[in-house]
């Protein structure tokens, strides 16, 4: 059965102003348990709205959301239940920071539920081991912390809470390369250790291609596609008229097929790439001799 | 929802009104409402009136921002015609029981006020709904520039109140996006009694506090980055100009203003 569930739900901002916006329009969505989904558009898709639908912050102008087969909005005193099931990280989730420590930050969410001190303990060491927060970071005020650090931190705060699906909009921005790579490690490492369902906003092709098993292209507050990465960037011009980018090494496998080399077009990570290329030079070789 | 609260009821548009000076709407909305203090009977009131209207036909604000603006003092509307009605006795008595009574002079006066507060309110609500707030600052400290001769810091009082009135929506929107991200968390801002809901603040003020500070220092920081000093010798980017629409407004008023004092001299 799908975790989330939505049927035509459209959202409008500032309705009967003159700065009404439709910013999600008529979107029908199923995902299943345990998929890690990649959500890409171009600015103003409409992403951060869609999301914040699924745990029920936003109520959706029509249409319904069903999260395990439940409806939301129908009973009012579930939704905080949802948001412990639908754990959702916000941009820039470091302004949210407010406790005295990191280690009381982390440990809010998991006290809202209402759980025992010593699973609270539990949850905290464990999601801080996790993202990889030190033990005596735990105890700092997480205002002392860097910009990277701090983001681990409120992180942890929503993993902490365990939840069956795991969204992220936009975890890795306004971070360096690095940082970028150890907080999408991270998410992939928890989306493999617990086996939920984790959902990942995000600019960079390169790094939903590398992550994902499946993709939602959003486009003008519309759902363009929702395949896995091979569909989905076979359609790369596309999604180049949409102002978005295949990944890099796409547009070269692209180019080489228009320069006539006989090669998969579906490539869409470096490390695949590269043994196609092996593979073939090798093919040439051999036929050489 | 927060983002609903308007604060500068700012309605954009380009009717003349919208486009008229910012300084001469300030001025004659005072006028307007000197006009409305003068009107001494019903004639001159209803030429008020006529003007009220004309005027908000031209803004194109929409008839249910109207409505919007009376809310606040529908109160007070009802509490002066009260007033009014129980406490004039002078004039034929039209309804009486027990030490209750109702008189024609109490009615018309009741009547005679609450249509001159309703304008008084519409007119000058038209002033904010027209004029954006920034542009309304600007023409105060325009209109108080004067007072600098007596040493009043009209151009920094200004610039406060226009950094506060640019912050106002980024505040709220801010608001708005750390109490999801808490509520993501779980927090309840809903239940409970006035204790525990004081408390569910706290995770929203401090974020709230941080990054006002961390935005206020910034803009200190860039202020300063571009060599602000104060209004000394300061000159505008945007020149507030006398238009043709600002004289016909000027001579509408003005020409309404002898329409109530005719109607006051011969009625
Ligand atoms: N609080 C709001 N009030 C009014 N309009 C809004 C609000 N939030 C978003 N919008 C509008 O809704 C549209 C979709 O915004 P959204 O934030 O969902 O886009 P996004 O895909 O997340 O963009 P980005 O990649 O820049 O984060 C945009 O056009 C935006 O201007
Ligand atoms: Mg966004």
């Amino acid at each position: 059965m799908a975790v989330i569930k939505t049927e035509g739900i459209s959202y409008v901002y500032g309705e009967g102003t003159p700065f009404r916006k439709v910013a999600v329009d008529n979107v029908d969505l199923s995902i299943d348990e345990g998929e890690f989904i990649g959500v890409i558009g171009h600015t103003g898709s409409g992403k951060s709205t869609l999301i914040q639908h699924f745990n029920g912050l936003l109520k959706p102008t029509s249409g319904s959301v069903y999260i395990d087969g439940e409806r939301l909005w129908d009973d009012k005193n579930r939704l905080r239940a949802v948001r412990f099931k639908v754990g959702l990280v916000f941009q820039y989730p470091e302004y949210q920071l407010f406790e005295e420590d990191c280690y009381k930050d982390i440990a809010f969410g998991p006290k809202n539920m209402g759980l025992s001190e010593e699973e609270i303990d539990r949850r905290v060491r464990e999601t801080a081991k996790l993202v990889g927060i030190k033990e005596e970071t735990l105890h700092k005020s997480p205002f002392e912390l860097s910009g990277g650090q701090k983001r681990r931190v409120a992180i942890a705060g929503v993993m902490a809470m365990e939840p069956k699906v795991l969204i992220l909009d936009e975890p890795a921005s306004g971070l360096d390369p690095k940082g970028r790579s150890r907080i999408l490690g991270l998410i992939r490492e928890y989306h493999k250790e617990k086996k939920n369902t984790v959902m990942l906003v995000s600019h960079s092709m390169e790094d939903v291609a590398k992550h994902c098993s499946k993709i939602l292209v959003m486009n003008n507050a519309k759902v363009f596609c929702f395949d896995t990465p091979a569909n989905v960037f076979h359609r790369a011009a596309e999604l180049e008229s949409m102002g978005l980018a295949v990944p890099q090494i796409t547009r070269v496998f692209n180019r080489l097929r228009a320069m006539g080399c006989d090669i998969s077009d579906d490539v869409y990570t470096v490390g695949f790439g590269r043994e196609l290329l092996l593979k073939k030079l090798a093919a040439i070789k051999e036929a050489g001799r | 929802m927060l983002k609903d609260i308007t604060i500068g009821q700012y309605f954009p548009g380009s009717s003349p009104i919208h486009r008229m000076d910012s300084r001469v709407k300030l001025v004659l909305t005072i006028a307007f409402i000197v006009m409305l203090f003068m009107a001494g009977n019903v004639y001159a009131l209803s030429v008020g009136v006529i003007f009220t209207l004309v005027s908000f036909l031209i803004s194109d604000i929409p008839f249910k921002m109207i409505l919007k603006s009376l809310r606040p003092i529908l109160l007070i509307i009802i509490l002066t015609s009260i007033l009014n009605l129980f406490f004039i006795r002078t004039g034929d008595v039209l309804w009486e029981w027990k030490f209750i009574k109702i008189t024609e002079d109490g009615v018309s006066t009741a009547g005679f006020m609450t249509v001159r507060i309703i304008c008084l309110i519409v007119g000058s609500s038209l002033l904010t709904y027209t004029t954006s707030p920034i542009d309304l600052t600007d023409g105060i400290e325009r209109l108080l520039s004067p007072l600098k001769k007596i040493r009043v810091p009209v151009h920094e009082l200004a610039m406060m109140m226009t950094i506060a009135l640019r912050f106002i929506p980024t505040l709220i929107e801010e608001t708005d996006k750390i109490m999801s991200a808490q509520k993501a968390r779980g927090a309840d801002l809903e239940t409970g009694g006035l204790i525990s809901r004081a408390r569910a603040l706290i995770p929203i003020l401090i974020p709230l506090f941080v990054s006002s500070f961390r935005r206020a220092e910034d803009l200190a920081m860039a202020m300063e980055c571009r060599c602000y000093h104060g209004g000394e010798g300061r000159t505008r980017m945007k020149q507030l100009r006398v238009h043709l629409v600002d004289f016909v407004a000027i001579f509408i008023v003005a020409a309404f203003i002898a329409g109530v004092v005719v109607m006051n001299i011969f009625f």
